[in-house]
């Protein structure tokens, strides 16, 4: 590959914001010769190492295990959650995607349930407090059956394997126009409806999680199916068909 | 420093029944007024919470993340280990437990890791039982698979996403229980010192990652369950904010520090690519199932890997270790990757790669099934390296992944500070010299589910507990100590940027130091010059490090600069360990200690004990004492996978 392929020249219009009470705005700022092997967010930090030593404030956002699986970074990039490349997290995103001179704009995932406490990074609290609601087998620690008591078709478990597979990322809300949790909500109702464990507390699960979805602030789904674009895991849309069945049986039979 | 390892008396097998039995209990009715710290929220952090909060206990949870869901357990891909014998190839507890201390080159307490292969069944059920999606065979029973160190099938999986299933699980049982108000769970707060009263451990200050406020919170016992220390060395392939800075405060508080220089390299990773790199990512081991590590037969060969005939390629694993093949353990398969690399066959533009070759097993196979089993490893090797492993072989290289040594642990995972416990990957408890894949997740699992309740109880049963509140002088003086340290860190930012350097810029220059001389293979004269040019880099971090912005606000800086400084400080023990552990064993490679083929070389008669360093105060040399090892059922032999 030429040199030239290999590093590109970029500009960045980033949000910055001081905290979650400040007024934020784009800053714009310039890269040079940034390899396409890169990431996404080792760009990033090729950009705060250079804002650091010329006596500026880096750019915060979150991020942790840096291999596409801890849901733990995420901003929007040129209006896309996770940015450009299906089924991809940010820091799954390579700058190989990328041309030279282009201009990139990043912002935080934005949604009335994710207040921005700095820069890219937001509070996703909501999400969790979903889970808390009833996303879980009520089992205690111990005097379980041996795992192999009940058996599962293959097929069960995987389709129950693609609903779990979400990362808790919050792109779905930030993409959704209403600002709808129901992709993530659905995916976790879903995974425990499809397996015998869940089905025991499956019409309190489905009225519970609905309902703090409801109380946190989250939107209603209009079949924009912006979701599922974006999801990094791939997480289908059927998963919300398949909540609302959980929750229309619960709330009527 | 007293170092008991309260292991029960009586055979083997029934060590742990006996332990439990003679364990002290708390009545269901008095746990309530009982509160137990856990700070970290993995594998063993969100189990032990869940757990001690269904018995009655009140928790109180800490994660620097902005959920406990994101703890790097969730990372692990390949899979747990339990000896179910579900596929009847002749596993039983004992065969378990055999291949973990074999493994883990007899450097491990017996009766702990007997004790997690009785409970590795357990946790299966467990996890189950909570609806973790685990593969399954068509008739609908769960399907296992082989790693590395293991004749048999004994590793459950979903997917190349176990760690992540089995940390969904542990934190959907959290979840429950901060519903229902036992569990208090603070995120985005860091432990930034033990508090200790009367000698035992009863709380710590953290630090809000958001406002920068410091907090102090009391309890009547502390666990850690914090992790690994990986990311002394930069590049690891842990998660960014992993860190030691819990167990190192806790080790200058009294705790002991075992093993340090036990860092397992992980043989199968997406090798360096540039400066700029930030971590490294492993590939599972369950690829060595069906890929076939080789190289060209001939040094400095730069054909493409199609291009190579059958007869030019080194199959060298498979050729050397005929009954193990590409299974052998993780450190023997390091080592020999670096081997063929220093031997100048390494592969792709740096030639710090071998290939990993799965265009047998499509052939054999079919593409529908390799992809069944690892298509989201293919994906993820393909978005990082733009090569598709269907066409051509993945490259691969080792990487610093997980850490053996930890918090110095006695049978009931207790720290020689009373009340402290140490429970996951960051105690130093059962892996030895050498963890064996799929274990961490087992040894996480069993440590908060099965084991650590055992241990609160028996503690709050035999020692009388005094209430406290956190007014208190030894809280206010541990509050006092983490401002000024927090003041000292900024100290040298006070006239800008100009001339300074940046806290990354100096990680990577100890990590460096470590990779270069206390990484793969390990002698006394590169251990002896790392111990010298330490300090040089300590210096330069505390007088020369830019950190732009104050203490109170979020300061993500101001985060990496204090983990940093305790990896400076801890490197020390890590290097000294190395030095004084003049043999060879498991993951620690010492140059002047091989056999005859190039294999690790134990002395057993001189060695044959755990290394627990004591801090002896600013500036002063640590103390080694030494738990010896016992071996009764088993006979150390030199490990051999030929």
């Amino acid at each position: 590959m030429s040199d030239k392929q290999k590093n590109i020249d970029l500009n960045l219009e980033i949000w910055r914001q001081k905290d979650s009470r400040a007024q934020g705005d784009f800053s714009t700022y310039t890269l040079q010769n940034i390899s396409t092997d890169m990431s996404f967010l080792e760009m990033l930090d090729v950009l705060n190492e250079k804002l650091t030593m010329e006596g500026g404030e880096p750019v915060a956002f979150d991020h942790d295990c840096r291999e596409g699986i801890c849901g733990m970074c995420g901003a929007v990039v040129d209006g896309i959650a996770h940015g450009p490349e299906p089924e991809t997290t940010l820091c799954q995103l390579h700058m190989r995607h990328f041309k030279s001179g282009d201009t990139i704009v990043i912002e935080p995932f934005r949604s009335r349930a994710f207040p921005v406490q700095k820069d890219l990074i937001v509070d996703r609290g909501a999400l969790d407090r979903v889970i808390q609601a009833g996303g879980y087998v009520s089992i205690n620690t111990g005097g379980t059956p041996d795992a192999n008591a009940t058996a599962i078709p293959s097929a069960t478990a995987e389709l129950a394997m693609d609903a779990a597979a979400c990362i808790g990322c919050g792109a779905c809300v930030a993409s959704c126009p209403n600002g709808s949790a129901m992709l993530f909500t659905g995916a976790k109702i879903s995974q425990l409806s499809l397996l015998p464990q869940g089905k025991a507390e499956r019409k309190e699960r489905a009225l519970s999680m609905v309902t703090a979805m409801d109380k946190e602030g989250f939107g209603n789904c209009t079949n924009e199916r912006e979701c599922e674009a974006v999801c990094p895991k791939g997480i289908s849309i059927g998963n919300i068909a398949r909540m609302n069945r959980e929750f229309v049986k619960a709330s009527f039979f | 420093m007293q170092l008991n390892s309260n292991v029960p008396d009586g055979p083997l097998t029934e060590k742990w029944d006996s332990h439990r039995f003679s364990s002290k209990l708390v009545n269901p009715a008095n746990r309530r007024k009982y509160k137990i710290i856990i700070v970290g929220t993995g594998l063993a952090g969100a189990s032990a919470a869940a757990t001690l909060a269904e018995q009655g206990y009140n928790v109180e949870a800490f994660c620097i993340q902005d959920s406990p869901r994101r703890a790097h357990s969730i990372a692990a891909q390949g899979g747990i280990n339990a000896a179910k014998n579900y596929q009847n190839d002749g596993d039983s507890i004992m065969r378990l437990f055999y291949d973990t201390i074999k493994g883990g080159d007899f450097r491990s307490r017996e009766a702990n890791v007997y004790r997690l292969a009785q409970v590795s069944n357990n946790i299966i059920d467990q996890c189950v039982a909570q609806g973790v999606p685990f593969a399954r065979e068509y008739g609908g029973t769960l399907a296992n698979r082989s790693f590395g160190g293991a004749q048999v099938s004994r590793t459950f999986y979903a997917r190349g996403q176990t760690g992540q299933q089995l940390l969904l699980g542990a934190y959907s049982a959290l979840s429950r229980q901060i519903k229902s108000g036992k569990v208090t769970m603070q995120t985005r707060k860091e432990m930034m010192e033990l508090v200790l009263v009367d000698g035992k451990a009863r709380g710590i200050i953290t630090r809000d990652i958001i406002t920068g406020e410091l907090e102090k919170h009391a309890a009547d016992a502390v666990i850690l369950a914090t992790g690994g220390y990986g990311n002394a060395y930069f590049l690891s392939t842990n998660a960014m904010a992993s860190n030691v800075t819990a167990a190192w405060r806790a080790h200058k508080k009294g705790a002991g520090f075992a093993n340090p220089c036990f860092v397992q390299i992980h043989p199968t990773c997406i090798p360096v690519h540039g400066d700029y790199q930030s971590k490294l990512t492993l590939m599972s081991e369950s690829l060595r199932n069906d890929g076939r590590v080789w190289v060209p037969k001939k040094p400095g060969d730069t054909r493409s890997p199609a291009s190579i005939p059958e007869d030019e390629r080194d199959y060298y694993l498979e050729n050397k270790y005929p009954s193990f093949g590409n299974l052998v353990p993780r450190d023997v398969a390091s080592r020999n990757a670096k081997e063929q690399c220093d031997a100048g066959k390494g592969v792709g533009d740096t030639h710090l790669a071998v290939y990993l070759d799965f265009a047998e097993a499509i052939r054999r196979d079919g593409k529908e099934t390799i992809l069944k089993k690892y298509g989201n490893l293919f994906q993820m090797y393909e978005k990082i390296t733009d090569s598709n492993p269907l066409h051509e072989p993945m490259m691969i290289f080792p990487a610093v992944h997980y850490t053996m040594g930890g918090l110095w642990v006695d049978y009931n995972l207790m720290t020689n500070i009373p009340g402290l416990f140490a429970i996951g990957e960051c105690n130093f408890s059962d892996h030895g010299a050498n963890r064996l894949g799929a274990s961490a997740l087992m040894q996480g699992l069993a440590d908060g589910y099965f084991i650590v309740g055992t241990s609160i109880g028996n503690y709050l049963g035999r020692n009388a507990i005094e209430k406290l509140s956190v007014e208190n002088d030894e809280f206010d003086s541990a509050e006092k100590q983490v401002q000024k340290r927090l003041q000292k860190l900024l100290l040298a930012s006070q006239n800008g940027a100009k001339g300074k350097t940046t806290v990354d810029e100096i990680h990577k220059e100890l990590g460096l130091l470590l990779w270069d001389n206390c990484g793969m293979a390990r002698n006394k004269g590169d251990l002896e010059k790392a111990l010298i040019r330490l300090p040089a880099i300590q210096e330069k971090f505390w007088n020369n490090v830019y950190i732009p912005g104050s203490g109170q606000e979020l300061n993500q800086s101001l985060e990496r600069a204090g983990r940093l400084a305790d990896f400076l400080e801890f490197a020390e023990i890590m290097i000294r360990d190395a030095l004084m552990r003049e043999e060879s064993c498991g993951c620690h490679l010492r140059e002047e200690s091989q056999t005859e083929e190039n294999e690790a070389k134990r002395d057993d008669e001189k060695y044959s004990y755990v290394s627990v360093w004591e801090h002896k105060g600013e500036g002063e040399v640590p103390e080694l004492h030494k738990e010896n090892l016992k071996f009764e059922n088993v006979v150390p032999s030199q490990r051999s996978y030929k």
